[in-house]
């Protein structure tokens, strides 16, 4: 495995199957009352976090300590980059301070490249703008592999605002790496350019695409992002490419419905569809400490170099 | 290969498991309160062994689990981090049990040194017993083995494997010289 985790298509077939195993075992340690292991005691993981992310944080946070690290949470708000510290200066006193993982969240597309090459220990990317989210797919691809049972030939539909989508990207590489088809449901308003390139396929029509569905993925409709008329009104965006009963209908018995939350009921996600036995949203939840523990452990339980 | 012998075949092995699970009969009285948990990979197999063995003998079932020791090991930052073993606990714990820790070699102690502290984070046992199929000698900790299948006087330059029939495909101890594999 690399020393970072930046983008989810740097994971080679190996590496991610190394990792969802790796999971596998983590997860019944948050099955027992003493819910800790002494693996990487004396190790730093600082949380860098310059986008307000509770959920990503926590689950991070929860995994770092969990495996007995040190965790150092550091927002950018009201710190020293809020009186105009560079990712560079604030990188080298992350640096100072021995850190041996970096979790960054930023809002610029590619800020953790530059950060790996400041820093000597790990960089996680845990978001970066509108570029990757690798540990999200990662729990997505653990979630559907515990619910479906193998991910090889899985048919996988992601519905919503991919433009704009950092968990779209990175689900579309890592599980093209785990062998599952992948098509994306969006507004073309919403698709980027560049679709044309990626390992999937496109559709235009949720309701064609549904039957033959194994997982739905649902994106949230980031409102902070809809700034440019990317479809008319919410109520038609919702009825067009929203997963209400009836659409919920359509879909095989045993289909499993996702969302990476925080989600928009009555928007992308009708209320019973997100409450339902089927729905994997609280489990992806759980699944996102185990994951990020596995990934941490990988990265750093070893020797460092 | 010249430079590796068998030490252990398998009718070998076969009759030092047998004679360990009539120990642990003798010592535990009856094994009632016994917990087999064997330490990945090879240990845990030899663990579900034993639990036929002694269910075979006295009609007992005695409850068998693995416990991975992985994350416990004290030489996790040499070398890259380590894919990890399965713990599975019997259903009803090991709190207030017997357990017996089953491993194929006992040799610095360190690997049973993990095994302990890992059963402290998962229950509190009345007791933890040491069960071996081979003792090859050369302890780094104060640790000593109850149940011993076989003891073989090793340098430390030699190398002992265990192969087993559900893994291997056969059953036999080998002993190989350095550099041989």
């Amino acid at each position: 495995m690399n020393r970072h985790l930046i983008s989810a298509g740097d994971l080679a077939k190996d590496d991610a199957l190394l990792i969802l195993d790796t999971a596998e075992e983590l997860a019944r340690v948050s099955e027992r009352s003493i819910k800790k292991l002494p693996t990487l005691r004396g190790r730093t993981v600082v949380n860098l976090f310059f986008e307000d992310s509770t959920r990503t944080r926590i689950s991070f946070e929860a995994a770092a300590k969990r495996l007995s690290a040190d965790v150092i949470n550091f927002s950018a708000k009201g710190s020293s980059v809020s009186k105009g510290e560079s990712l560079k200066d604030t990188a080298l006193t992350l640096e100072a301070m021995g850190a041996d993982a970096v979790v960054i969240r930023h809002s610029a597309s590619g800020a953790p490249y530059r950060l790996a090459t400041w820093v000597h220990g790990s960089v996680v990317n845990a978001g970066d703008g509108t570029h990757e989210h690798p540990t999200q797919a990662l729990l997505d691809a653990f979630s559907m592999r515990r619910r479906l049972g193998g991910l090889e030939g899985r048919k996988v539909t992601i519905v919503g605002d991919v433009l704009h989508s950092r968990v779209a990207r990175s689900n579309v590489l890592l599980l093209h790496t785990l062998g599952a088809e992948v098509t994306l449901v969006a507004p073309p308003t919403l698709l980027p350019v560049s679709v044309g390139s990626w390992p999937c396929e496109v559709s235009y029509d949720l309701d064609a695409v549904l039957p033959k569905s194994d997982a739905v993925m649902m994106l949230r409709v980031q409102k902070e992002r809809m700034n440019a008329a990317y479809f008319p009104s919410e109520r038609e965006y919702s009825r067009r490419y929203g997963l209400d009963r009836d659409r919920f209908a359509k879909m095989p018995d045993d289909a499993i419905v996702m969302h990476p939350g925080p989600m928009n009921r009555g928007m992308e996600i009708a209320a019973e569809v997100a409450d339902s036995a089927r729905s994997t949203i609280v489990e992806q939840v759980a699944n996102g400490v185990t994951i990020r523990m596995a990934v941490l452990y990988l990265l750093l339980g070893g020797e460092i170099a | 290969m010249s430079d590796s012998r068998a030490v252990l075949e398998a009718p070998d092995i076969h009759r030092a498991l047998t004679r360990i699970a009539h120990e642990i009969l003798e010592r535990t009285k009856g094994a009632g309160d016994v917990v087999l948990l064997g330490i990945p990979t090879r240990g845990a197999t030899l663990a579900r062994r034993l639990g036929d063995r002694i269910e075979r003998f006295e009609g007992v079932k005695t409850p068998v689990g693995s416990i991975d020791i992985t994350m416990y090991r004290d030489d996790l930052r040499r070398g890259p981090a380590r894919p990890l073993g399965r713990t599975e606990l019997p259903p009803d714990g090991i709190d207030g049990r017997v357990v017996v820790l089953v491993d194929d070699v006992l040799y610095s102690g360190r690997t049973v040194r993990a095994a302990l502290d890992a059963l402290n984070d998962l229950g509190r046992p009345a007791a933890v017993q040491l069960a071996t199929l081979v003792d090859r000698g050369h302890r780094e900790l104060p640790i000593r083995a109850d149940y011993v299948g076989k003891n073989l006087p090793t340098a430390k330059s030699e190398k002992v494997k265990v192969y087993l029939e559900e893994i291997d495909g056969r059953d036999a101890v080998l002993l190989m010289k350095e550099g041989a594999r």
